[in-house]
């Protein structure tokens, strides 16, 4: 099946693309994408920790499982957060 | 007469008084008094940031879910102050010092609830929106990160009420 990667912010700096399609086994999770592409790019491995992840646009858990045409975007920490004090 | 989106992720300027009119005629959830308070925030493009000096800022967000999370604040508000109705817009793309990167606006029938949503609001927004900042200096650029927030995550929901109830 076919999944539509969505990446932002330094993620995309890193990946050098926006968008990417991957075809995957059935079953795949968004963790397994995500281990997938640190393969493929390991200077995003520093976000392993830190990332979240959504799937159609729709919050999701790193252990959702993917469906044929699903849309999995990769979310590093939001800017927000500001430093307390 | 189309009415402005209350939730709007946006390249164009904000406009505070279409946001104010925006909740002004909306209506009102539970019946009550009606409107008595409308509460403003807005969010500028602040020209120093940890000590250094930034030229401009670019947003970027991943929209639709912007847009999830906004309607998650909505229903978050409505549900602790259910007589607050809350208009919210963010911009993306570039912006220069002084420009207004979010506003908020939130009517109530008394002041009290209008500021505690309001801040509410901006709290939230900083936690889970997939809304991302670049600052540019003379010499350089940085993405700025902060911290991931579980939107679900009930402890972080509870420091955005104690923000905005103190």
């Amino acid at each position: 099946m076919r999944v539509n990667i969505r990446v932002f912010a330094r993620l995309r700096d890193i990946v050098g693309a926006a968008e990417l399609d991957r075809d995957v086994p059935t079953g795949t999770t968004a963790q397994r994408i995500w281990d997938d592409l640190v393969e493929e790019f390991p200077d995003i491995s520093t976000y392993s920790g830190s990332i979240s992840t959504a799937v159609n646009a729709e919050y999701a858990k790193m252990e959702t499982v993917l469906d044929d045409g699903d849309e999995v975007a990769f979310l590093p920490p939001v800017s927000g957060g500001e430093l307390p004090g | 007469m189309m009415g402005l989106a209350r939730l709007a992720v946006t390249t164009e300027r904000l406009n505070l008084d279409a946001l104010i009119r925006c909740v002004h005629d909306a209506p009102i959830s539970d019946g009550s008094e009606g409107t008595g308070a409308v509460a403003s925030f807005l969010g500028l493009v602040r020209e120093y940031n940890l000590g250094r000096r930034v030229v401009k800022l670019k947003y970027e967000a991943y929209e639709p879910l912007a847009l999830r999370a906004f309607e998650r604040i909505d229903n978050e508000i409505v549900e602790r102050w259910p007589t607050a109705r809350l208009a919210l817009h963010h911009r993306i793309g570039v912006l220069t010092i002084g420009e207004v990167s979010v506003a908020i606006v939130v009517a109530s029938p008394h002041r009290a609830d209008a500021f505690a949503a309001s801040r509410y609001a901006i709290e939230r927004v900083k936690q889970i929106a997939p809304i991302w900042k670049r600052e540019f200096f003379k010499d350089g650029d940085v993405w700025i990160e902060g911290a991931t927030t579980d939107p679900d995550d009930a402890a972080a929901r509870e420091e955005a009420f104690r923000l905005a109830c103190v």
